[in-house]
């Protein structure tokens, strides 16, 4: 049972930014998680008076106010046309639209959670977070670090060319995924996060070498294996390491077929 | 026989549009908000005794009103089992027990003014364990040393083979041939063990009860339950109060499917208000639902099937361990039904058959009842052993069927020597075959991607009613204007029983389904009911409703043949009014009415009660068609076609929908909803995050058609529907699972973990 | 703390626990359709709309609704009238207890895409779970609905 003491609408991100200083403090994102626990907030510091629930679209990027939420990122056409409409896949299974409509980006990537779709797909956009006083940090570092007092404002997305793909596996629709991969393809080279394993998505490189004849059904299989022989599994209530260890080359094989098939 | 105006047509429930609209109807709607806040503090441990238990500095919370503990409780052993007494199942219970026996199970009880006050004072209490070794593998329960319930008082009403110094709630052997002689000349033999799980019936609302004292001093319980009568009995036997003294009802009930066959949170506020006079409400969270709730019961069937390799199937060997868990509500009975409701099935061919079980305490949440009631473990095994003697044989399943089902006009053996009076089993299977179109889907076909599509079959059947046992009552009364007053102490869940028997008293009376208003249940003013459970319902409080209406036209013949002067040989009823027979005169209904409130001395209120000596079994085939991801082990259910006996479809629309609900509800039992225990006995899948169920995304397209018999025991040529549609769908996913993938799945659910990693270990 | 919002057209300020949570909020304030089937946000049972978008009110504190706008199915009777006699056609209410939320999710479908196809409905009420009907029966109910009312529409047009 979550109990909050007193609930705070923050004028200004300074504001916010000091009440957080405290442990007992919380900041609110789409309250989904934080209401599943058991425990005492001092004080709720709700962000929605920030104007951070907007997508700012530039020449270069999107930038993502951290009050976004994930309907408005399904529903967002200049997300849709930058990921080939992988945005709205990576969110559409999640639970349904009541909750998409409460549920925050700023709050999915602060949580780092194991089963966040979104982080796994962020990776691979090759976002960055804007801390309100930690700077600009590339959402990879931010997801590996410990949980830090500060404010998260803003996900900065690059524009830049290239394909997207996403895949999950879920034992049921709506349900939390049971792997969770993205995958980019750019000029550069191709980027593939695999998530939900079940802990944290990650990026993962692979062999990259495997791809440089361009994506075949084997090229593909062979790097999904390369990826599925770096990454790391454990098991949870969903399925064991072994499975995930199983279907990591399938889902990497078939995203990355996806952004082949796309181009 | 004459057309039917308003039994067999798709009438709206009387209900619908309130419900619809969100108009208050349950239990939290109806009963006032102010009222003490009731809730259970929760052993964390399998297996416990409580050495001290410190409450004083918890009652020193603002608004807190009284904390019970074992101490404070009446030592009267008892079940919460909804059933007709001698209840079948063991009096192992106390309302709070020094002993704890399953992670969940109550330690205490706190009231007080409100919620937040009685979460405070719950971190409060301060409770000194001596942790006990559990039982918690069912394998291992019977004649372990650790007994679940050694106390001297413990006490078993029927003889149903129950002994608590074994951990045992009932054992049994049946059977007739000589199954083994039998066996040893089949050319083949399946022999496997399957397995399912505590499943949860996860209705939308939870467990919740309202308990005050009324004017005249006696506790006032309205409670979502299908058993109004049977509560009140548990009530006076656990605070050891006399029944006079108690009085149940319930409003709306927001889904039961069993869950509230057992009285699982009565008794809380029901003590709390005995003792402290004040009105009181407990409303169960989801995760108490489900880790206190009463679930299916666990079992591991192992069958052994006996074919000749022509197909005939010639013997059944049947052997069930079911899981009661810490309480034994249900474990008796249950199991009865993996057994006398899947072997007689194939009555058509059988020569031998064994049925045996045990069912074991072990210190797991306790279980209950859940639709299909022990029949769904039980078709499980015995319909997935058909399937996999039919793929040895390489017979097709449903010929495989043709040859070996019962038929109409067959004695049972297996199900206590009854006829299959009515038995449309056959065209059923034709039926579905046709509709679902078997011969083109059962070979399983490649659809590239790694994709393959594949189908599989599965009979069912169920019972309607308990035989000999179960009482139903209907009271029919005339009113003012000439309409019709229904009162039942059956209990609508939702499955719309009381527009179903109020279609009956119309079709009897001859009038407008709008002309007759139902009422119930309510343990006052109801007509004894033994409640809503085991499909009984429309078949045997139907029959009451038939028989209450014959009374009252009897009624009223006599009482309009003092004003047309002649006696009631000479008139007729006609529907809206009664005249006689030369044509001579009439008196309309509504005079009737008004000449019954004045100066009379002939009662128009009818009452009728109904109990059955057989329980004619409803039949259905299934039919599933699947797509799997060979890859990933995924399978999507495409298509289910299913085709029900239900002899006379009352209402073909709450027919088809009670289909379409237990279809899902069974295809989440087969693919998705497990149940798994920490080493140390607590509950994993406790939320509807974990516990998870299937949303709309999940069952494909559903097909339902109804093939007719005509039951001549039950109302109109009915017998039920309720529990029979949940059967079907576990035994039919697996096979087309192992025709998509080679793999047999035989523990549910069949997740793609298991399937893709049973293929990896065929060397797919 | 002090909120003060706009309930079913009617403006509402109450004093609240900073923890109060909106349907706790909205029962007390005379809305019972409102219910609660779960404490994970799972279930679609306690689905209002706040400013218009359907949102598990299980899941907002009251205090983020102060100076919104909030509606249940008590302040949408008319808008709601109109389709769910399709579905008690079919005897797809059964229980009802899961029938308000996802009544309120299906009037936030309709007004988003008034005429959905038969997957755009399914995906759009995933989130509405419901124990009893399997589904179907909901549908056909709301297919029912789209297809008097666009026959009717065609009749109109021609007219």
């Amino acid at each position: 049972m979550l109990t909050i003491k007193r609930y705070v609408r923050a004028q200004s991100l300074e504001e916010a930014y000091t009440l957080c200083q405290k442990r007992a403090n919380v900041v609110l994102g789409g309250m989904l998680w934080l209401k599943t626990q058991n425990r005492t907030v001092d004080t709720a510091i709700d962000l929605s008076d920030l104007g951070l629930d907007a997508i700012e679209e530039t020449p270069e990027a999107f930038r993502i106010g951290a009050m976004v939420t994930l309907r408005q990122l399904e529903q967002h056409d200049g997300l849709a046309a930058l990921t080939q409409g992988a945005m709205a896949e990576s969110v559409r299974p999640i639970v349904g639209v009541q909750f998409r409509n409460l549920a925050t980006l700023g709050g999915s990537l602060y949580g780092r959670f194991g089963f966040s779709d979104l982080l796994t797909l962020f990776l691979v956009l090759d976002a960055k977070v804007e801390l309100y006083h930690g700077g600009t940090v590339p959402l990879a570092d931010y997801a590996a670090r410990p949980y830090e007092r500060d404010i998260l404002t803003h996900i900065v997305v690059p524009r830049q060319p290239g394909r997207v793909a996403y895949r999950a596996q879920r034992n049921i629709s709506t349900d939390f995924p049971v792997l969770t991969c993205a995958v980019a393809v750019r000029s550069d080279g191709v980027r593939c996060a695999i998530g939900a394993r079940p802990m944290k998505a990650r990026l993962y490189t692979g062999d990259p070498a495997l791809l440089t004849g361009g994506i075949t059904p084997e090229s593909a299989a062979a790097f999904g294996e390369s990826i599925a022989a770096e990454a790391s599994f454990g098991g949870n209530l969903r399925a064991g390491a072994d499975y995930r260890r199983a279907i990591c080359p399938v889902l990497v094989r078939r995203a990355l077929l996806a952004c082949k098939e796309e181009e | 026989m004459a057309e039917l105006k308003t039994v067999g047509k798709p009438m709206r429930k009387k209900d619908a549009m309130n419900l619809l609209l969100g108009k208050p109807a349950f239990v939290e709607d109806v009963t006032p908000r102010d009222c003490l806040v009731v809730k259970v503090l929760r052993s964390p441990h399998a297996h416990a005794l409580i050495r001290s238990i410190k409450t004083d500095i918890a009652m020193k919370v603002p608004g807190m009103v009284a904390i019970f503990t074992y101490k404070d409780v009446p030592h009267n052993r008892y079940t919460n089992a909804g059933q007709t007494y001698p209840e079948p199942s063991p009096h192992d219970r106390l309302i709070l027990d020094q002993r704890v026996r399953f992670v969940g199970d109550a330690v205490a009880i706190l009231a007080g003014e409100t919620e937040k006050a009685v979460d405070k004072a719950m971190k409060l209490i301060k409770v000194d364990y001596e942790v006990l070794p559990a039982v918690l593998d069912p394998h291992t329960a019977k004649d372990n040393p650790i007994l679940v319930h050694p106390e001297e008082d413990w006490e078993a009403l029927c003889p149903v083979g129950a002994d608590n110094k074994r951990n045992l709630v009932a054992s049994e052997t049946c059977g007739e041939g000589d199954v083994e002689d039998v066996l040893a000349h089949c050319d083949v033999v399946v022999d496997h063990v399957w397995h399912t799980k505590a499943c949860q019936q996860a209705m939308m609302e939870t467990f919740r009860t309202y308990t005050e004292i009324d004017p005249y001093g006696r506790l006032h319980v309205v409670s979502s339950t299908q058993i109004v009568f049977h509560v009140r009995r548990i009530l006076a036997i656990a605070l050891g109060i006399p029944k006079s003294k108690i009085h149940v009802e319930k409003p709306r009930i927001g889904g039961g499917f069993g869950a509230k066959q057992t009285s699982v949170s009565e008794i809380y506020p029901a003590f709390v208000t005995w003792k402290t006079g004040r009105a009181a409400r407990i409303v169960y969270t989801r995760q108490e639902c489900q880790i206190a709730g009463s679930p299916r019961h666990e079992m591991e069937v192992h069958v052994r099937l006996g074919a000749d390799k022509n197909g005939k199937i010639r013997a059944l060997d049947v052997y069930t361990l079911s899981n009661s868990g810490a309480y034994s509500e249900h474990g008796p009975t249950t199991v009865g039904l993996s057994g006398h409701k899947s072997i007689p099935l194939y009555t058509g061919s059988l020569e031998a058959f064994r049925f045996a079980y045990d069912v074991v305490y072990t210190n797991v949440q306790a279980a209950g009842a859940y639709r299909g009631y022990g029949a769904t473990q039980g078709i499980f095994a015995v319909e997935s052993a058909v399937n996999e003697l039919a793929d040895r044989l390489g017979i097709d399943p449903v010929r495989l069927r043709e040859q070996n089902m019962v038929r109409e006009g067959m004695i049972m053996p297996a199900y206590y020597n009854e006829p299959a009076n009515a038995c449309a089993l056959d065209r059923c299977m034709a039926r579905c075959k046709e509709l679902f179109h078997w011969d083109e889907k059962f070979p399983v076909r490649d659809m590239g991607n790694g994709k393959v599509r594949a189908a599989g079959v599965a009979m069912a059947m169920q019972g309607s009613g308990i035989s000999g046992v179960d009482v139903g009552s209907a009271t029919v009364k005339l009113s003012d204007d000439g309409s019709y007053n229904l009162i039942i102490g059956a209990a609508d869940m939702g499955t719309g029983c009381d527009t179903i028997l109020a279609q009956m008293v119309a079709e009897c009376m001859d009038c407008d389904l709008d002309n007759v208003e139902v009422f119930g249940a309510d343990s006052d003013a109801s007509p004894y009911d033994s409640g809503s459970y085991a499909s009984s319902t429309t078949y045997v409080t139907g029959k009451a409703v038939e028989k209450a209406c014959e009374q009252l036209k009897g009624q009223l013949c006599t009482l309009a043949a003092e004003s047309l002067g002649c006696t009631s040989a000479d008139l007729e009823f006609t529907g809206k009014a009664v005249r006689r027979c030369d044509g001579t005169g009439e008196i309309s209904l509504a005079d009737l009415a008004i000449k019954s409130q004045c100066s009379n001395n002939t009662a128009v209120q009818a009452t009728a009660s109904h109990s059955s000596p057989v329980s004619p079994p409803p039949f259905m085939v299934g039919m599933v068609e699947i797509e799997l991801d060979k890859e990933t082990g995924s399978v999507t259910v495409l298509d289910y076609k299913a085709v029900v006996d239900c002899g006379t479809p009352i209402n073909p629309n709450l027919a088809r929908v009670q289909t379409e609900g237990g279809i899902v509800q069974g295809i989440g039992m087969a693919l998705y909803e497990n149940v798994t225990y920490s080493d140390k006995g607590r509950i994993l899948e406790d939320s509807l995050m974990q516990y998870k169920i299937p949303t709309r995304l999940d069952m494909g397209h559903l097909q339902v058609e109804f093939e007719s018999s005509y039951e001549p025991t039950g109302p109109f040529g009915a017998k039920s529907i309720g529990e029979i549609v949940i059967n079907t769908p576990s035994p039919a996913l697996a096979q087309a699972v192992y025709r998509a993938s080679g793999v047999w799945v035989r523990k549910l659910p069949i997740t793609p973990e298991k399937i893709l990693l049973g293929m990896r270990a065929n060397g797919q | 703390m002090e909120i003060q919002l706009k309930l079913n057209g009617r403006p509402v300020r109450d004093s609240i626990d900073a923890d109060t949570l909106l349907i706790d909020f909205v029962r007390a304030h005379g809305c019972a359709s409102v219910k609660r089937g779960c404490e994970t946000s799972n279930c679609g049972l306690c689905t209002v709309l706040l400013d218009g978008k359907p949102v598990l009110s299980c899941s907002v504190l009251a205090a983020r609704a102060d100076g919104h706008e909030v509606q249940t199915l008590e302040g949408l009777q008319a808008e709601a009238e109109e389709f769910v006699a399709f579905i008690a056609d079919q005897g797809a209410e059964q229980c009802g207890f899961c029938n308000p939320g996802y009544v309120m999710n299906t009037i936030a479908l309709l007004r988003e895409n008034p005429d959905p196809t038969d997957d755009e409905i399914r995906a759009y009420l995933a989130g509405n779970l419901c124990r009893c009907s399997g589904y179907e029966g909901q549908l056909r109910g709301i297919r029912a609905f789209l297809s008097a009312r666009n026959q009717a529409k065609e009749g109109q047009d021609r007219g």
